[in-house]
């Protein structure tokens, strides 16, 4: 099976980018690949714990830690744009790790196929 | 193995954060080495196209909100030798010209020179890329 690596940057509330993204890696790990998600500039909001589901709002945390259950998912915010934001490591929900962009081109280095997700 | 991860950046340098985001993530190949085996290597290629060829307007102000410019993120770019493309078309159909763009950073010491070139050479660059990153 392949690699997929996701870089997906818009907010969590305010555009649909970010439940596509989450949505297709579901799918994606679903039919046996693996992949790497990568969140900065305000994608990394979806990194934040202590989210509270609203039916109005977008649900993600609740498919990322069944996607962490896999052991076929990492996803990975950028540090700075966390911090930048007051996300804080102490903020940011089990299961992700925090890491400057060159992991993002790591991940690409090593992905079948790599989709950039909500650039605009 | 040297794996090209070809940036194409769309976005002006104003109004969002896309076109930042891709210059600095153009820029952090720098040290995407520590996570990849040896004889690994990412090589990016930033290519400004369409309105992104304003990202490289000389003289931007950092005044107004108090935060880098692109000009000074191009630079950067030409400083750690990051091929820099500015979309021939483009820029002339912008009203352009060499004059008024980056097109090196001599003063910070680089050796790197942006080069504006027809969206046909653009095209063969990005046919060398492995991935590409529109912004």
């Amino acid at each position: 099976m392949g690699k997929i690596t996701i870089g997906a940057f818009p907010g969590l509330v305010g555009s649909l980018s970010l439940d596509f993204a989450v949505k297709l890696s579901e799918a994606a790990v679903k039919k046996g690949h693996s992949v790497d998600f990568w969140v900065s500039s305000n994608g990394t909001m979806l990194s934040k714990k202590g989210q509270r589901a609203f039916k109005d709002y977008s649900v993600l945390y609740k498919t990322l830690e069944e996607l962490f259950k896999t052991g076929r998912f990492q996803a990975c915010a950028c540090e700075a744009c966390a911090e930048a934001r007051g996300y804080h490591k102490e903020d940011t929900m089990d299961g992700w790790i925090r890491k400057s962009m060159d992991w993002y081109l790591a991940s690409c280095y090593n992905a079948d196929r790599v989709l950039l997700i909500g650039g605009e | 193995m040297i794996k090209k991860i070809a940036f194409i950046i769309r976005s002006l340098p104003y109004k969002t954060e896309a076109s930042r985001l891709a210059m600095t993530h153009a820029i952090a190949s720098q040290t995407v080495e520590i996570y990849l085996e040896d004889g690994q290597n990412v090589e990016p290629i930033v290519a400004l196209v369409g309105d992104g060829v304003m990202n490289g307007l000389k003289s931007q102000s950092a005044k107004c909100y108090g935060v880098s410019t692109l000009e000074q993120h191009t630079k950067n770019g030409l400083l750690l030798d990051l091929p820099i493309m500015y979309c021939k078309e483009d820029v002339e159909r912008l009203g352009l010209t060499e004059d008024s763009l980056i097109m090196d950073a001599d003063d910070l010491g680089g050796d790197m020179k942006a080069r504006i070139v027809p969206m046909s050479e653009i095209n063969a660059a990005l046919a060398t890329a492995t991935h590409l990153q529109i912004f």
